[in-house]
């Protein structure tokens, strides 16, 4: 190794040329040393976050199902678990090899071919920020869950849904069992249900669709439900204007849909959107040193290019953490 | 760095995105398996819900693992920052047993807590052990 035989010219050396400065005792500079320090103490500040998570998942009887919660991608896709956060995590292993070769091109001193390996990453991880800002879009605006608010919540007995009117629903998707995922919708007045045009309505969407019709004609006033929320024959609806679906189990047991644990959205939201602000100031980073790179600031200080080194060093941090988040919020 | 001529390590770079790319595909089959996606009903086979989040976990690990000595070049540094940098977080392994078992033990007494509140105000009151056995004998008198 090149690092042994560094090691054996340092033992001629006397104690007093070892201490009279310009030493790198972990034979790398300041700046690359103190960014691993700095990854370090940053991948605690992860860490503590996702066992955070861990222990208050632990700690709840249901969680939300991730393949349920995340089954949505852009361009009307539905139900393709998992299939949107993996297209997401390639654009990260992406943009990560491309700062390897832009690493490479460095030590080569090969000004446009880091401009270039740059740029792609840059491309990488703006569209990795992209593909986020439209995940949390449909969680809030489509999907209603809040830091304070989780609309998803999970099954713990075999039962069957009720149909609006009140009756047991026949319908096979209205059975469930145990670890089965729902997701508790706003009630929607210019929903006549007409509007789906190209495809069969399922037995959720046939639901919604006449517990809407039910709420418009009970001409309730949506701004100002009693707090015990209304009761209707199949289902409930709630102060904030959620309808949540009347079932019976197995055992005879009659209840309604619950939120789910509260603390899953102020976790998801605070936890993604704290590794999205990485990658928000990595790609503000690596514009900046992109652009100082193609202006020949790092040609002229001849070290083979170390910022784009450091600058690799965090952004490969960033995809990192990806892959424990990945891990924790969506795999499991 | 400077081990592999520039020819090679170009290779190599390929090499990691095809690996990270594959343990990822298999990470998320194995995730949609354990789930019940592939196979209905394997979700409700609890060995196989824990057997496919150990594969899974140390899969991650295995990433990371990769990400840091190749990407990030730490097989290429010096014994000391390596150890510096990596020992640390042995610390986590605790962080995990002690925290989860802690959400673990949350968890169970509000299970007791709920179990507690459904019992009638009437079993509540009956007494019960040494003061049934007062009112017995007083009874009995």
């Amino acid at each position: 190794m090149a690092a042994n035989t560094a090691h054996h010219e340092d033992v001629h050396e006397t104690t007093e040329e070892l201490w009279s400065g310009g030493k790198q005792p972990f034979k790398a500079s300041y700046g690359k040393l103190m960014m691993w320090y700095f990854l370090v103490s940053d991948a605690f500040t992860f860490a503590g976050f996702l066992i955070a998570y861990g222990a208050l998942r632990f700690s709840s009887p249901t969680w939300p199902v991730p393949d349920f919660v995340f089954s949505t991608a852009p361009f009307g896709i539905h139900g393709a678990p998992l299939i949107f956060v993996t297209f997401m995590s390639f654009l990260l292993i992406l943009s990560s090899v491309t700062m390897v070769r832009a690493v490479q091109e460095g030590h080569r001193e090969n000004q446009r071919g880091v401009v270039f390996w740059m740029f792609l990453t840059v491309i990488g991880g703006a569209g990795f920020l992209a593909c986020q800002a439209w995940e949390w879009n449909n969680l809030i605006t489509k999907e209603c869950m809040t830091v304070t608010r989780n609309p998803f919540g999970t099954h713990t007995d075999t039962g069957v849904y009720l149909n609006a009117d009140g009756s047991r629903s026949s319908a096979a998707d209205d059975a469930f069992k145990p670890g089965m995922g729902y997701l508790i919708h706003h009630a929607h007045l210019d929903d006549h249900g007409g509007g789906h045009g190209d495809h069969e309505m399922t037995a959720e969407e046939t639901f919604l669709a006449a517990a809407n019709a039910k709420i418009a004609s009970s001409n309730v006033d949506m701004e100002n439900i009693p707090e015990a929320g209304l009761d209707f024959a199949g289902f409930r609806l709630n102060e904030e204007g959620f309808i949540q679906r009347k079932f019976i189990t197995d055992a005879g047991v009659a209840a309604a849909q619950e939120n789910g644990p509260k603390a899953f959205g102020a976790l998801f939201f605070f936890i993604t959107g704290f590794h999205g602000f990485h990658v928000l100031s990595g790609v503000v980073f690596l514009i900046i040193i992109m652009l100082n790179a193609g202006g020949g600031l790092y040609a002229a200080r001849k070290n083979g290019y170390e910022m784009v080194e450091k600058i690799g060093l965090y952004w490969h941090f960033v995809d990192l953490v990806w892959v424990f988040v990945f891990l924790v919020f969506y795999l499991l | 760095m400077g081990h592999h001529s520039y020819e090679e390590s170009k290779k190599l770079v390929w090499k990691g995105c095809a690996v990270l790319g594959a343990v990822t595909l298999v990470e998320v089959f194995v995730s949609l398996l354990q789930k019940g996606h592939v196979i209905s009903g394997l979700e409700d086979v609890s060995a196989v819900v824990i057997a496919a989040a150990v594969v899974i976990g140390v899969l991650s690990i295995y990433k990371a693992y990769y990400i840091i000595y190749n990407f990030m070049h730490m097989a290429h540094e010096v014994p000391g920052l390596r150890m510096s940098v990596l020992l640390p977080t042995a610390l986590l392994i605790w962080g995990m047993i002690a925290f989860f078992q802690e959400g673990a033990s949350w968890g169970e007494r509000r299970e007791l807590i709920k179990e507690k509140n459904e019992v009638s105000s009437e079993d509540a009151i009956k007494p019960q052990g040494m003061l049934l056995k007062k009112i017995e004998t007083e009874k009995l008198q």
